[in-house]
């Protein structure tokens, strides 16, 4: 798709670049995606599914005899732990790729959450306008009065912990992100000619909005959910941290990081900094690919 | 001027009554409100008396109009734990949450300014790779693990930091630079983008042209311009970060308003939790109305272009 888009513009110098062997463009063509960001995603998605594989020991169930064991590399520790054990005597590794799972759900299935909440909203509020817009733009300032951590620490702390109630927390803080950027582009969107000719053709509004309006929003859409994923993911660390996200003894990094720091003064570093190291990294992989795709997704910024 | 300042406290004042209404339903929604102000293990006649005093067995809409004026009286409810009412308990820790914000305001300026002018004026050297990768690094890290990480290294192995409490100025660092670190990652991308933009505008064009020293063209011509924008991010993030700090407080048992969060949550103590997320919100809608305001201020084209 990039290299016809490339020769389509009828840039003589990129078209030369291009003209290639069929596998010269695959070849350029994979030089511009992000290596890095994908193979840490690919490695989070392939840990979560496979973690009932994956994982040495049960995440949740520990040996009181084994507790704060280092990892293998210190004195005293063994392969049977490879990165030690936590207060329980529970499997770092282990609980880091159970963990996984919990990351992965809850950021993206919180941000497709929060991604058709806000459109649709958003749609509804650019293409209806009038008292529909005024209501759903006014809430929308009102959500983004407080900032979305402390907005998601009361939710969480009038519901019961759980991921399931986390996802739907976080979807219900976030939607505005979305409600905000998509209507501005249906207002624009609405004046279009083929909109317009859509209405004179007697096209219903529920269809102009879903087949004329949805497709041209949905590049936006996926670009604020890819960037979002690393913000999920962040809130409900904090939340789990915090003691109101994902109930304990669920292996989920946020709780793993809560639970190691009463060990850090003693010195069991592995406990706070291992589950710390995986945040950074996923966080970091869906920044990284979302900045890439924001690019990628806008000619102007790929400077076309 | 006076038609627009009009119109932007009547929207600050809609979202204040909006958020007002969010909390009342969602208390209502989740759960029995007079449970949420009880202790735990209450009687059904403390229940029925909590109803009585808070007005809660009258019906809803009546309910509603009981709770702003209660609020609007500055009435918050009384804590469970502490048993002096929310607000006080707020007004007290505030300070403590303030000088925090302030100087890691300060460090993220003191930091956040420098990097992002100098990766604009040295745009694609490895300094300004460097600078991004700062920033994309500063963006990912959750602030309590970089806290964690700085007890581990100075404290438990370097024993230079007390790693808790507020005893003098070297318990500040810390805390100050952990909850510091996610915004100076903003401010340094902020800073680059405007001095970018400066620097491609035509007075500096025309100072260059002018034959003005590179130095006296970036610090006495563009520098001042690149940096107001970055200065209204900080008013804003300032405030901001008195509210996010609950966790970096937590973390360091700092004794502000985020720690009493904290104790709110963890001793299901709501009226405190509503009491901080209330207040929350207000110095936020507040702070905002003020940005609008000055820009309209500074800028004729906000004034007259709605």
């Amino acid at each position: 798709m990039e290299t016809s888009q490339v020769v389509a513009t009828g840039d003589t110098f990129a078209a030369q670049s291009f003209e290639l062997t069929r596998w010269g463009k695959v070849a350029s063509g994979l030089q511009r995606v992000p290596i890095f960001p994908l193979l840490i995603l690919a490695t989070l998605i392939f840990t979560a599914v496979t973690a009932d594989f994956l994982a040495p020991h049960n995440p949740e169930v520990g040996n009181l005899r084994y507790r704060y064991r280092p990892p293998v590399w210190q004195d005293k520790g063994s392969w049977e732990y490879v990165l030690g054990t936590d207060h329980m005597g529970r499997d770092i590794l282990s609980r880091l790729i159970f963990g996984a799972r919990i990351s992965l759900l809850v950021g993206v299935t919180a941000s497709i959450f929060a991604g058709t909440l806000g459109t649709t909203l958003g749609i509804m509020s650019g293409f209806r306008g009038g008292w529909v817009d005024q209501v759903i733009m006014r809430l929308t300032d009102a959500w983004l009065a407080l900032p979305g951590v402390t907005f998601a620490i009361l939710f969480a702390v009038l519901m019961q912990p759980g991921k399931w109630n986390i996802i739907l927390i976080l979807g219900l803080v976030y939607w505005t992100r979305y409600a905000r950027v998509i209507r501005g582009e249906v207002l624009s969107l609405k004046e279009r000619d083929y909109v317009r000719l859509a209405t004179v053709a007697g096209c219903s509004r529920a269809k102009i909005m879903w087949t004329h309006i949805l497709p041209n929003v949905a590049n936006s859409a996926i670009v604020i959910a890819t960037l979002q994923i690393g913000v999920s993911i962040i809130t409900e660390a904090t939340l789990s941290f915090l003691g109101v996200g994902v109930a304990p003894p669920e292996p989920a990094w946020g709780l793993m990081l809560a639970e190691g720091k009463s060990g850090l003064m003693a010195g069991y570093w592995w406990l706070s900094v291992l589950p710390g190291l995986c945040i950074m990294l996923v966080v970091l992989a869906a920044n990284l690919l979302g900045d890439w795709f924001r690019v990628w997704s806008d000619p102007q910024l790929r400077q076309l | 001027m006076q038609g627009y300042i009009i119109r932007r406290v009547l929207y600050a004042i809609v979202s204040l009554v909006l958020l007002s209404i969010t909390i009342f339903s969602l208390v209502r929604v989740t759960g029995d409100p007079a449970a949420l102000m009880a202790e735990p293990g209450a009687k059904e006649e403390d229940l029925q008396a909590i109803r009585r005093e808070f007005g809660l067995d009258k019906p809803i809409v009546l309910q509603y109009f009981v709770f702003v004026k209660n609020l609007l009286k500055g009435d918050f409810g009384k804590s469970i734990y502490y048993r002096i009412p929310a607000l006080d308990l707020y007004l007290q820790r505030l300070p403590a949450s303030i000088l925090l914000a302030t100087v890691a305001m300060t460090i993220s300026l003191l930091i956040g300014i420098p990097v992002g002018i100098f990766s604009a004026v040295r745009v694609n050297t490895w300094f300004d790779n460097f600078g991004k990768i700062f920033a994309i690094l500063g963006l990912s890290l959750p602030s309590f693990w970089v806290g964690l990480i700085l007890i581990l290294t100075l404290s438990v192995y370097l024993n230079w930091l007390p790693s808790s409490g507020a005893e003098g100025w070297t318990s500040l660092i810390m805390p100050a630079f952990s909850l510091g670190w996610v915004f100076t990652a903003a401010h340094m991308r902020l800073a680059r983008s405007a001095m970018l933009e400066v620097l491609g505008s035509e007075y500096i064009k025309l100072a260059r042209i002018k034959g003005l020293s590179e130095r006296l063209v970036i610090f006495k011509h563009a520098f001042k311009n690149a940096v107001i924008p970055v200065l209204t991010l900080a008013g804003i993030n300032l405030v901001l970060m008195v509210n996010v700090a609950v966790v970096v407080e937590s973390v360091f048992a700092w004794p502000g308003v985020g720690r009493l969060l904290f104790e709110g949550i963890s001793f299901r103590d709501f009226p405190v939790v509503q009491t901080t997320v209330l207040m929350g919100g207000v110095m936020f809608v507040g702070v905002n109305l003020i940005v609008d305001i000055l820009y309209a201020y500074i800028d004729p084209r906000i004034r007259y272009g709605n």
